[in-house]
C-alpha cells in the first residue's frame, strides 16, 4: 500500500511539473502555432534564476520564485518581440531553426556564466509529513499542491476575465479575433509572458529534489511536446491532463518495468498513439 | 542560375585545390579538421536532401550517423569484423531502421513531424546510452580499427585518411547532384513548394517522403561510419539533437536547397569554430543568435545569395535587351509614320 502510495505520489509531482511546462507550450502553440523548442531553454533559465537568488542574494524560495518567473516571462516576451513577431510571415521552417537557435543561446549562455556542472536548491522545506502510516516529503506535497493551485488561477483567469477570454479567442480564430477588436501584440506578448512565468515557476517548484545545469530543459521539453500531442496541440485541459499521463506512466514505469528506461516510456507512448493516430488523441483542441 | 559554360572549370579547380590541400596545409592538425569538416559535410547534405530539398526539418539526424558510428564500433571492435564489411552494414542499417522511422514520422506533417523526429533523435540516444552490453554505454567505444587498406593502399595516416574522406565526399556530391536533377528530385522538390500541389501533379507524397528520408539517412549513417573509422572512439552524446543542430547551421549558412550549401556552410563553421578555440565550448552563443540572424534576414545562406544575384542580373541584362529592342522598335515605328 506505501509503495503504491508513493508511486501516486511520485506520479502526480512528475504530472503536475509536466503539465505546468506543457500548459506553457501549448498556450503559445495556441496562438501563435510554432513549436516553441526554446521553452525547454526558458524552464532551464527559471531554475537557475531561483537558484541564484536563493544561493547568492539569499532570497526566500518564494521570493526567488516570484523573481524567476518575472525574470523568464521577460525573457519569453522578449523573444517574441525580438524574434518571433518578426518571423510570422516567414515559412514555419525558420521559426522553428529561430527557435532551436535561442535554445542554443541560452543553454551557452548560462553554461558560461555558472558553468556546466550540476547545482543544487537547498530544500526550503526538508520536512516529512506522516499521515496515519503513509511518508510523503513536503516538497513533492508543495509541488503538488502549487502546480494545482496555480491551474486554478490559470483555468479562472482564462474563463472569467476579458483579458483572458481574448487569449481562448485568439487560439480560436485569429480572424475572428481581429475582427471583433482584440489586439493580437497585446494577447501575443501576455501569452509569452504567461508561458515563461509557468515555465520558471515549474523549474522552481521541482528544483529543490532535483539537479540543475544547463541541459535540464531537455527531457522536460521533450515530455511537454509528447504531453501537447496527447492532449492536442493549443488544448489546455489536454495539457494538464497529458501532463498526469506521463507523470504516472514514468513513475508506475520506472518501479515496475526499470528505472533505467523510464524516460524512454514517454516517447515510447508517443510513437505508439501517433503510430495508430497521427492526429494525436484530441485532434480538436482550442484550435479552430 | 549558374551558367554551364564555367560550372566546370569552377568545380575541377575547388577539386584540384581539395587535393592539393594537405601538401599546403602547415601540419597534420589541420588535415585532420578539414578531414572532419568533410565528413559533416557527408551527414549535413543528406539532412539537405529532407530538409532543404523536400522540405521537413527531420531532427534525428544525428541520431542516424551514429548509428551508423555504432554499427562500425561495434562490429569491428566487439565482433572483430572487416571495416569495410560494417561500413556497408552501417549504411545498410541507418538506411532501414530509417525507412521504419520514416513510415511512422512522416505521417505527421510540419511541426509534428519536427517533434516527434526530436523525440525519435532523443529514443535513440537514450537507447545508445543504456543499452551497456551492445553499446558500451556512457562510456563509449574506443579504440576502433581504423579503415583497412583496399589493394596497396593504406589508411594508417591523417594523410591517406583525408584523401579516402574526400573520395566519400566527392561520390556523395556526385550521388546528390544525380538525385536532386533527376525527375525524382524534382518530385521532392515540388512536395517542398506545396504538398497539396504536388499531389495533385500525380505525386505519391508518402512514397516519395520516405524515400527521401531513407536516402538522407543512409548518408547520416555512412558519415557516421566513417566518423567511427576516421576519429576512433565514440559516445553516445553524437546522437544528441545538438549535432542536428550543427549540421542545420551548416546547412542554413552554406544555403539551403543547394548542392553546394551544406558543405561551404560545414568548412567555414568548422574552421570558425577552430580558430575561435576559447569559443569551443561556448560555440553556441555565437552559433544559436547566427541562427537567428540568418532565417530573419538572409535565409538563402551565401549559396542561394549568390544565385540569387545571378538571377536578378540575367533578369536585368534580359530587360535591358528587351527594353533596348522596344526602343529601337517604337524609333522605327515613329520612323515609319513620319
Amino acid at each position: 500500500m506505501n509503495i503504491f502510495f508513493q508511486q501516486v505520489l511520485n506520479g502526480l509531482t512528475l504530472g503536475s511539473v509536466y503539465a505546468l511546462v506543457a500548459l506553457g507550450l501549448t498556450l503559445v502553440y495556441g496562438i501563435l502555432h510554432i513549436p516553441n523548442f526554446a521553452h525547454g531553454a526558458l524552464y532551464m533559465v527559471g531554475a537557475y534564476m531561483a537558484f541564484y537568488l536563493v544561493g547568492s542574494l539569499g532570497a526566500n524560495y518564494w521570493v526567488a520564485m516570484a523573481g524567476a518567473a518575472l525574470i523568464v516571462a521577460l525573457l519569453a516576451v522578449l523573444s517574441d518581440r525580438l524574434i518571433f513577431h518578426r518571423l510570422r510571415n516567414a515559412p514555419p521552417l525558420h521559426d522553428m531553426i529561430a527557435a532551436i537557435g535561442l535554445l542554443l543561446f541560452l543553454e551557452a549562455g548560462i553554461q558560461a556564466i555558472w558553468g556546466a556542472e550540476f547545482h543544487r536548491l537547498a530544500p526550503p522545506y526538508p520536512q516529512i509529513v506522516r499521515l496515519f502510516d503513509l511518508v510523503a516529503p513536503a516538497q513533492r506535497l508543495i509541488i503538488i499542491a502549487a502546480a494545482f493551485g496555480l491551474m486554478f488561477v490559470l483555468h479562472l483567469f482564462l474563463t472569467r476575465t476579458l483579458t483572458g477570454s481574448t487569449i481562448i479567442a485568439m487560439a480560436q480564430n485569429r480572424e475572428g479575433a481581429s475582427l471583433v477588436g482584440i489586439d493580437a501584440t497585446k494577447v501575443s506578448v501576455l501569452t509569452f509572458a504567461i508561458s515563461g512565468a509557468l515555465a520558471a515557476v515549474a523549474a522552481t517548484l521541482f528544483a529543490p529534489i532535483n539537479l540543475i545545469y544547463p541541459s535540464m530543459g531537455h527531457l522536460v521539453i521533450m515530455k511537454a511536446f509528447v504531453i501537447i500531442i496527447l492532449g492536442g496541440m493549443g488544448s489546455i485541459p489536454g495539457a494538464i491532463v497529458g501532463g498526469l499521463v506521463i507523470g504516472f506512466a514514468e513513475s508506475f514505469g520506472a518501479f515496475y518495468v526499470s528505472t533505467n528506461y523510464k524516460d524512454i516510456i514517454a516517447f515510447a507512448l508517443l510513437v505508439l498513439i501517433l503510430s495508430f493516430r497521427p492526429q494525436g488523441l484530441f485532434p480538436s483542441g482550442a484550435r479552430a | 542560375m549558374m551558367s554551364k559554360t564555367w560550372q566546370k572549370p569552377l568545380l575541377a579547380v575547388l577539386l584540384l585545390l581539395a587535393i592539393v590541400f594537405p601538401m599546403i596545409a602547415a601540419n597534420d592538425y589541420y588535415i585532420y579538421v578539414m578531414s572532419l569538416a568533410y565528413i559533416m559535410a557527408i551527414a549535413a547534405v543528406g539532412l539537405n536532401l529532407i530538409l532543404g530539398y523536400t522540405g521537413q526539418l527531420n531532427l534525428a539526424h544525428a541520431g542516424f550517423m551514429a548509428i551508423g558510428a555504432y554499427t562500425v564500433g561495434i562490429l569491428t571492435v566487439d565482433y572483430g569484423v572487416p571495416y569495410w564489411f560494417a561500413f556497408v552494414v552501417a549504411g545498410a542499417l541507418s538506411a532501414i531502421i530509417g525507412f521504419f522511422a520514416g513510415l511512422l514520422s512522416l505521417r505527421l506533417k510540419g511541426h509534428f513531424f519536427s517533434i516527434f523526429t526530436l523525440c525519435v533523435g532523443f529514443m535513440i540516444y537514450l537507447i545508445i546510452e543504456k543499452s551497456d552490453a551492445l553499446t558500451h554505454g556512457t562510456v563509449g567505444i574506443i579504440d576502433i580499427p581504423a579503415p583497412t587498406g583496399i589493394g596497396p593502399i593504406r589508411f594508417d595516416n591523417t594523410w591517406s585518411q583525408y584523401y579516402l574522406v574526400l573520395f566519400f565526399l566527392v561520390v556523395s556530391l556526385w550521388l546528390m547532384s544525380r538525385i536532386v536533377h533527376s525527375l525524382l528530385g524534382r518530385a521532392f522538390i515540388a512536395i517542398r513548394n506545396g504538398e497539396d500541389l504536388a499531389e495533385t501533379l500525380g505525386i505519391n507524397l508518402m512514397r516519395t517522403k520516405v524515400l527521401a528520408f531513407v536516402l538522407s539517412t543512409f548518408y547520416a549513417g555512412m558519415a557516421g561510419a566513417l566518423y567511427a573509422g576516421f576519429v576512433r572512439f565514440i559516445g553516445p552524446a553524437m546522437a544528441l539533437e545538438s549535432h542536428t543542430f550543427d549540421m542545420i547551421a551548416f546547412i542554413l549558412v552554406g544555403g539551403i536547397g543547394t548542392l553546394f550549401g551544406p558543405l561551404l556552410g560545414a568548412i567555414l563553421l568548422t574552421w570558425l569554430t577552430q580558430s575561435l578555440q576559447f569559443l569551443q565550448d561556448f560555440r553556441m552563443i555565437v552559433f544559436g543568435p547566427l541562427l537567428i540572424l540568418l532565417v530573419m534576414f538572409f535565409p538563402q545562406g551565401l549559396i542561394g545569395y549568390w544565385r540569387e544575384r545571378q538571377a536578378r542580373r540575367a533578369a536585368a541584362s534580359m530587360q535591358d535587351r528587351r527594353l533596348q529592342r522596344s526602343v529601337v522598335g517604337s524609333q522605327q515605328e515613329v520612323g515609319t509614320n513620319a
